[in-house]
């Protein structure tokens, strides 16, 4: 078991390894061409620092944190958001099934950061959400619509006898649904749906331009205050990547825990 | 005697799908205990006639009551209808046991044992226990059929369909899931059974009913029906399915 979740990881460490080696070279011959000074043993800092007996968690952590808490609530609201729509869209409600391709459709045709400009000049201020709550908002509308796109996929793979063999036994659309169907709905969307999870983390470092102290954020606080991009954009760009690689593995146990027992004998 | 009213009764029911025709004008009643074996080529609508009776399929005239009550009444309590689909529908990611103590716990609000207690009799029945903590695709196709039966039984319907039981299965395993259906029609159930398996209609069935295009042709005894059938669509269609 502990080999199905390493080995996608340690390939995937491996192939960037090999990459951040040429690139590594690369940058320092050109960095030395214009002079630029490395600093590396002043982004320690940035992370954590040692004051009175105690560790403290410095500008960079304290951005993962709010990114990791942006991202997981988000992430709840989206799957809620695309389950409804999914179901709403398979539904025998015109109405429901108009409203959730509009949905989907002008949330897919539109980018990103209008979106959250949107959201945070127009409907923020009217509703008066806060920025975090209008950042939570912003990624769950963005990611929710996606993210309804494959459950309508997954919940469309499953053969209609089984909702048929649910009902014929008596169970309520909820208990078929929640015992029946969607189990199975999720074992079989699971990679798809680490993707998302993945780009609504990534995702989330645009809502640095409404001045939430994401981990993007604080980078270019600090970027702009100690003028050494390089070393601190390259840090960053490892910690999203530390977070990620870690989902990934994650959805690859997940995958063969659920998907072992009944699917692949 | 009082007479008994029919468990199942259509009164000039038709169904269509769009233009299609697909059930016309019928009537049929089926007594307690009945075993009736609905017979017919492909297309003939005997899967949607059944399908009507657990509500499955919708209809558009006539009336059907099952217990005396329209197809689709609150009423008719959950499970009491039983179905045995062609393709099983055992639910993939859940083991055989938890496939039938499901509907028991989360419907009839069994307790965990006494759902557990229910399904190994119906599983032993069927004789299979010993695969209880086996998930389905680990299982033989007539085996699967098996545990379906069992997965009915433990809803402890009055009623039992059956669409196309055996088609689905391999020749060697299909006796398997018969001598299970013959033991449920000799304990009383009544049964509805979409089959083209005439041994098992000669030695179990009160009535076959024969359609085609939608229509009941014909309705007999297996002996009446098959050695002595009244028509010419019915006399083809023996010929079709008997002449190897």
């Amino acid at each position: 078991m502990i080999y199905q979740i390493a080995k996608p990881v340690f390939q995937a460490i491996l192939q960037i390894i090999l990459m951040i080696v040429a690139i590594v070279w690369v940058l320092d011959s050109g960095a030395k061409a214009m002079d630029y000074q490395w600093q590396w043993h002043r982004i320690p800092d940035y992370i954590l620092f040692y004051e009175d007996g105690e560790w403290w968690p410095a500008e960079l952590l304290e951005g993962l944190l709010v990114t990791i808490k942006i991202s997981a609530l988000s992430l709840v609201f989206t799957l809620i958001l695309g389950l409804t729509t999914a179901l709403l869209k398979m539904s025998h409600s015109r109405v429901g099934r108009f409203l959730a391709t509009s949905y989907v459709e002008i949330i897919r045709n539109t980018p990103l950061l209008v979106q959250i400009y949107l959201l945070y000049f127009v409907f923020g201020p009217v509703i008066g959400l806060d920025r975090f709550s209008t950042a939570v908002l912003a990624l769950a509308l963005f990611q929710g619509a996606y993210t309804a796109e494959i459950l309508r996929g997954g919940l469309q793979s499953i053969p209609v006898g089984q909702f048929e063999a649910a009902r014929t036994l008596g169970l309520s659309p909820w208990h078929s649904y929640k015992d029946v169907i969607l189990p199975q709905v999720v074992q079989r969307t699971i990679p798809p749906l680490t993707n998302e999870v993945v780009s609504l983390i990534k995702n989330s470092s645009i809502v640095s331009v409404m001045a939430i102290f994401d981990l993007t954020t604080e980078a270019r606080n600090i970027v702009s205050e100690t003028a050494m991009p390089f070393e601190v954009w390259f840090s960053v760009a490892a910690i999203y990547l530390v977070l990620t690689l870690s989902l990934s593995g994650l959805s690859a146990w997940l995958e063969h825990k659920l998907g072992a027992s009944w699917r692949k004998l | 005697m009082k007479a008994q009213k029919p468990i199942i009764e259509f009164i000039e029911l038709n169904k269509w799908y769009g233009e299609f025709h697909a059930l016309k004008n019928i009537n049929l009643s089926v007594e307690t205990g009945e075993i009736v074996v609905v017979c017919g080529p492909s297309g003939s609508g005997k899967s949607t006639l059944i399908r009507c009776i657990n509500n499955l399929e919708k209809f558009r005239h006539g009336s059907l009551t099952v217990f005396e009550h329209p197809v689709g009444s609150k009423k008719i309590l959950a499970g009491k209808v039983g179905m045995v689909f062609q393709h099983f529908h055992l639910f993939p990611h859940l083991t055989v046991l938890e496939n039938l103590t499901l509907a028991p716990i989360k419907t009839l609000k069994l307790s965990k044992a006494q759902a557990n207690e229910r399904a190994f009799k119906y599983l032993e029945r069927v004789n299979i226990a010993e695969q209880a903590n086996k998930y389905p695709i680990q299982l033989s196709g007539g085996q699967q059929q098996r545990v379906a039966i069992a997965r009915s039984l433990c809803m402890e319907p009055d009623i039992l369909l059956f669409d196309e039981p055996t088609s689905a299965l391999d020749p060697e395993m299909i006796n398997e899931v018969l001598d299970v259906m013959v033991e449920l029609a000799e304990s009383g159930m009544t049964m509805v059974c979409v089959t083209h398996e005439m041994g098992f209609a000669k030695k179990v069935a009160n009535r076959v009913v024969f359609m085609d295009e939608g229509e009941i042709v014909e309705i007999g005894t297996p002996t009446a029906l098959f050695e002595s059938p009244k028509h010419k669509r019915t006399q083809t269609f023996l010929n079709q399915i008997l002449s190897y």
